[in-house]
């Protein structure tokens, strides 16, 4: 069953098209993953799938719900999270107030029980905190937790931005190049975490990566951008072998 | 630990109100004005700190809020015949000349009636940020006095209030500050007040995590202002006059000053601000005087006050970027255990 598809969905900036015509089905319990060239335009269609942008032209459906132009907060309350490309952490806040923040959307109490500390809110806060405690054991950074977000080491600072995202309960999760600026060993770390939180949390995954060894190993289909059209779309096993695809990424073979 | 922690709270309450009731009873009417004004800057300070410095939105409307309440909590508690004395150019429309109401409720109308035109003018002026959101509060907040200045027949115009009644005593103005710190501490603690400091921290962030920006700037924006308005009323009453003029741009510098010689951020910082600005601006009275020394008299410049405050502010700004505690706050178990994590990151 599709989670997620998009239909013709294209983002022009002026004169610019960053996105054009893009068709997007994303399979529930699946990695999908997107690649492409710098500048491709891959950022812009996740930007475009979490609402921050509203695409030009075209339709995005989640299962069957049309989400096209709504904003990202309430799209996120529909089962979408994501990370950034940058990772985007609330710096000075610590380890477990980033997790904690990531509940905040369920939370039933207004801010009148919260400011007066009434039963309701202290009992939701209580599981809050639970949750976010698990979550942080979960994904190994409960020793952290008391920590500033900010003075992780890069790769737990990704993870975190995960943990985050978790934390909003999705049911689809946007990975922005998670295993930018990693070495091999923490790449293949990721990779492993990656599918252990999607079995553990039942998710739907669809990822931006450079990183091929990444990408080959753990997605079920790829889709392959280059200035904003969608050049191919498969298998890892059919877009390895694909010309286009090789084209976009070492240049056209001239004639001898 | 926590319940530890809240006999404590409890009991320096309590030291904190043998302490006034002494103070109350033994300290000359001047002192007792400055011990006041210190608490009503700590109330101000703390309401614009939650919109500054907790939920990162850079507002100067503060002067506008407290006039809203001012003037709101003055012409509630002033007695009818003090009304007609006042208003002899133009009398006082009608249903207000009869209103009177306790301190208590007045003082709460004042604050609710400030959310409100916060409410109002947070709607279009939220959608701004930085500098931009910094301009449109302080515009909103001249507007305010320029409306205030011409509506004659409900605030009296440029003739202002007189002979307010005045019922601010250590009690009204202590106690309103430690509700106020109460209150907010305990939003900032919250789920809430983790939203606002993520907005603060990277608004695009917080809104992948579903947090409504607009709500959540709103909601710091008008729980602020309640408390302005509720400060300007108390100030009204604790100074027996108010005008126009008294709630120019200056008004809103003073408590900006106040929250970032503290800390941007930080509730105990701007406590303590409150009570040095307040303090220092009576004790360098002499600045502004003729110093008499030996046979020579310097010639007293009215206003080098505000030069020193605001050469300070520059040395706070170049030096200290994060104010006397950053974003560090006062806890219990920092006391105890200074070099602990919890003093560090202010924990409970």
């Amino acid at each position: 069953m599709d989670i997620l598809r998009t239909e013709n969905v294209t983002m022009k900036f002026g004169g610019v098209t960053a996105v054009s015509n893009f068709n997007l089905k994303l399979q529930q319990g699946k990695i999908t993953a997107l690649i492409g060239p710098n500048g491709a335009g891959k950022t812009t269609a996740f930007n475009v799938l979490t609402g921050v942008y509203t695409p030009t032209i075209g339709k995005i459906y989640l299962k069957d719900a049309d989400i096209t132009g709504i904003r990202p907060d309430k799209i996120t309350a529909l089962g979408i999270a994501r990370t950034f490309q940058n990772i985007r952490l609330f710096n000075d806040l610590s380890v477990l107030d980033n997790v904690l923040v990531g509940n905040h959307l369920h939370l039933k109490s207004n801010i009148l029980d919260a400011a007066l500390r009434l039963p309701k809110y202290n009992k939701e806060d209580k599981i809050i905190q639970d949750r976010s405690l698990e979550l942080l054991n979960k994904v190994g950074l409960y020793d952290f937790k008391d920590e500033k977000a900010s003075s992780l080491p890069y790769g737990m600072q990704r993870r975190l931005e995960i943990a985050r995202a978790l934390a909003t309960d999705p049911g689809l999760l946007l990975l922005d190049e998670p295993a930018a600026g990693m070495n091999p060993k923490e790449s293949y770390d990721l990779t492993s975490f990656i599918l252990s939180i999607r079995d553990e949390y039942k998710l739907t995954i669809f990822m931006i990566e450079h990183h091929m060894q990444v990408v080959m190993d753990i997605s079920d289909k790829i889709y392959v951008f280059d200035y904003g059209i969608t050049i191919a779309e498969g298998t890892p096993n059919q877009i390895q072998n694909d010309k286009k695809v090789i084209e976009a990424y070492l240049g056209v073979e001239e004639d001898a | 630990m926590k319940n530890k922690n809240r006999i404590l709270t409890i009991i320096s309450l309590v030291v904190l109100a043998v302490i006034l009731y002494y103070t109350n009873k033994g300290v000359d009417s001047y002192k007792l004005r400055i011990l006041n004004l210190c608490a009503i800057y700590t109330i101000l300070g703390v309401s614009m700190n939650l919109i500054n410095g907790f939920t990162g939105q850079f507002s100067l409307g503060h002067a506008g809020f407290m006039a809203v309440g001012a003037y709101t909590t003055s012409l509630l508690i002033m007695p009818a015949d003090i009304k007609v004395e006042n208003f002899f150019l133009k009398p006082i429309i009608s249903p207000l000349a009869n209103i009177h109401l306790p301190f208590l409720p007045a003082l709460i109308a004042g604050g609710l009636l400030a959310a409100g035109a916060a409410f109002l003018i947070g709607y279009p002026v939220l959608r701004l940020k930085g500098d931009y959101l910094a301009i449109a509060t302080l515009g909103f907040s001249e507007i305010i006095r320029i409306i205030f200045t011409n509506t004659q027949s409900i605030t009296n115009g440029s003739l202002g209030l007189k002979s307010i009644p005045n019922y601010t005593n250590l009690w009204w103005s202590f106690g309103l500050a430690a509700f106020t710190i109460i209150i907010i501490v305990s939003l900032i603690r919250s789920s809430y007040g983790r939203a606002f400091k993520a907005i603060r921290e990277d608004e695009i962030a917080a809104e992948s995590m579903g947090i409504n920006l607009f709500k959540h700037k709103m909601w710091s924006f008008v729980i602020g202002a309640f408390f302005a308005g509720v400060g300007g009323g108390l100030l009204a009453s604790l100074i027996g006059a108010i005008d126009p003029l008294m709630f120019r741009f200056f008004l809103t510098y003073n408590i900006l000053l106040i929250i970032v010689l503290g800390g941007l951020g930080s509730i105990t910082g701007t406590v303590i601000a409150s009570f040095i600005v307040t303090i220092a601006t009576e004790g360098l009275r002499f600045l502004d005087e003729s110093i008499n020394i030996g046979e020579y008299t310097i010639q007293g410049i009215p206003g080098l006050r505000m030069v020193v405050f605001s050469v300070l502010l520059m040395i706070v700004i170049i030096f200290f970027r994060n104010g006397l505690m950053g974003k560090k706050e006062f806890s219990w178990a920092s006391l105890r255990n200074p070099f602990s994590k919890a003093s560090k990151m202010g924990g409970k």
